[in-house]
């Protein structure tokens, strides 16, 4: 038996929606990857189906024709049951480097000063912090990112900035995040990381995946700016760590 | 190659879309009105998959370099080629040389130009349509230019059809979201009852709805969205997500179209009205 019931309901006719409790949860992300694992390796053809995990559920899609819905309710239930044994995926620990400078980190001063604190604070308790990737969505490579500590809360701002630089990284409420792309929004903005978070002349365009864990680490501007060419002509390393907690 | 002249408003190439990425926030993307373009695409004896020329409002110019059969239709628009009036739904051959011109839209919103064996741009991810910052670009500019093959001959098994038009048709069949166990009886009759109007946002990822229901206070995690997810704001505003939509979102998601109503609703534009009704 597994730990926890789900609750399985037709999403349209080519999509299927599997919810676990209504929570924020490291436990229940664990029991979903490991669920999505073996629908991938033993149940679904990968061709065929898309499966979108995020929070506290999972989508699976099947585009080419409607879904028997009873039927796949059904198998899902079994195949739910024999998951219980399954191994997760292979997770990793993603260390990015971040610029906290002030040309980048058009907010922290203002972030600083909301949260009674100096800006040097905020980037060490940003960066002493391992966050758990929830979900991918909202853009291409834009990871939805948990565990940021409740010092560091502080609200989205005021109005959003029509446009933020691509790989901004910003705070807002419970969440930080590196924006992919430039785009409009309204977290607050402390520093830039260099690694382009999509890019869809790869193979694999986006290096990270549901279940992973982020840290980020300090650079000066130097360094970042070296790290932008190296990324340009593709000698840059990421540094991606085995992860087995 | 094919020449385009001039643009027009918002002219892309689109075949069924990207597949395999959502789970990496990637849209699906491909051709709005699925049922016009898959229409011509069988008319030219095409692959389902062949990428279409997809044509917003304001049709382009565009000139032939090689001989070739072309057919299109969805959006009522006057198109000529080499300044003669050529049917919707219909195969023609092209010689080098010969131009497209696309004239007055008089109903609809977009058309589709489909070409034998399809058009030949770049592959991104497994999909040519054209979807930024996935592509370099999101459309068609002055000047471009669109490979495809050259066909001499080709003897077509049917060479028109008549269509029976649903650009008139304003009913969304709708399946119940995800959330729509959360609405109350009020916004139930609110949704079902009236009609609505398309607001002034509009485009290839949502269809916003210019009339309001009653607001809620439901909160949820951030979950998948599809192609025709109707979300519903805390304020009560109605938004249809659409081809280019994102893949997750937080709002809670009421409705479902059906595939064909995803058509139809890509046929409106600014002003036009629509209903849902709950098969």
């Amino acid at each position: 038996m597994r730990n926890y019931s789900l609750s399985i309901r037709p999403f349209g006719v080519h999509a299927i929606l599997i919810e676990w409790p209504n929570e924020v949860q490291e436990a229940i992300l664990e029991d979903i990857l490991q669920f999505t694992n073996y629908l991938e390796t033993n149940c679904l053809n990968k061709k065929k189906w898309e499966i979108v995990p995020a929070y506290n559920s999972v989508t699976l899609i099947l585009r080419e024709k409607p879904i028997d819905f009873d039927k796949l309710k059904q198998r899902l239930e079994r195949w739910y049951d024999e998951s219980a044994s399954a191994k997760p995926r292979q997770k990793y620990l993603w260390r990015l480097p971040v610029c906290y400078d002030l040309v980048f980190g058009i907010d922290l001063i203002e972030v600083a000063e909301k949260l009674n604190c100096t800006t040097s604070a905020v980037i060490s308790m940003h960066t002493e912090n391992i966050y758990t990737v929830y979900g991918i969505g909202f853009l291409p490579g834009f990871m939805y990112l948990g565990g940021l500590p409740a010092v560091l809360e502080v609200p989205r701002r005021a109005s959003p900035r029509l446009k933020v630089e691509k790989g901004a990284v910003g705070i807002a409420g419970k969440q930080t995040g590196v924006y992919p792309q430039e785009s409009p929004g309204g977290w607050n903005i402390i520093g830039n990381c260099c690694v382009p978070m999509f890019n869809p002349d790869s193979e694999t365009p986006c290096f990270v995946n549901v279940g992973d864990k982020v840290q980020f680490y300090q650079i000066e501007q130097a360094e970042h700016n070296l790290h932008i060419i190296e990324g340009e002509v593709g000698i840059y390393k990421l540094e991606k760590i085995k992860w087995d907690a | 190659m094919l020449k385009v002249l001039k643009s027009g408003f918002f002219t892309t190439i689109q075949d069924q879309g990207r597949f395999g990425y959502l789970n990496k926030g990637v849209p699906v993307a491909g051709v709005m009105d699925i049922f016009s373009a898959a229409k011509l695409n069988l008319l030219l004896e095409n692959t389902a998959n062949a990428a279409v020329m997809e044509i917003t409002m304001t049709g382009p110019t565009l000139v032939f370099e090689e001989p070739t059969y072309i057919c299109l239709g969805g959006a009522d628009i006057s198109v000529t080629l080499n300044n003669s009036l050529i049917k919707h739904f219909k195969v023609y051959k092209v010689v080098k040389g010969d131009i497209l011109s696309y004239g007055r839209l008089k109903k609809g919103f977009r058309n589709y130009l489909a070409i034998k064996n399809g058009f030949k741009t770049v592959k991104v991810l497994g999909s040519r349509s054209l979807y930024n910052p996935i592509t370099t670009t999101s459309r068609l500019t002055d000047g471009a230019m669109v490979p495809y093959l050259p066909c001499d001959s080709y003897s077509s098994k049917v060479s028109e059809w008549q269509i029976d038009s649903f650009l008139d048709k304003t009913t969304l069949n709708v399946s119940k979201g995800p959330e729509f166990e959360f609405l109350d009886d009020k916004q139930l009759v609110q949704l079902f009852s009236k009609e609505f109007a398309i607001a002034k946002e509009y485009n290839r990822m949502a269809y916003q709805i210019e009339q309001t229901i009653s607001g809620h206070k439901i909160s949820m995690l951030t979950s998948a969205t599809l192609p025709g997810t109707v979300q519903l704001t805390p304020s009560g505003k109605l938004i249809v997500l659409m081809k280019d939509g994102q893949t997750t979102g937080g709002y809670p998601r009421i409705l479902q179209l059906s595939d064909l109503a995803i058509s139809i609703l890509a046929q409106k534009k600014y002003g036009d009205f629509i209903s849902f009704k709950l098969v």
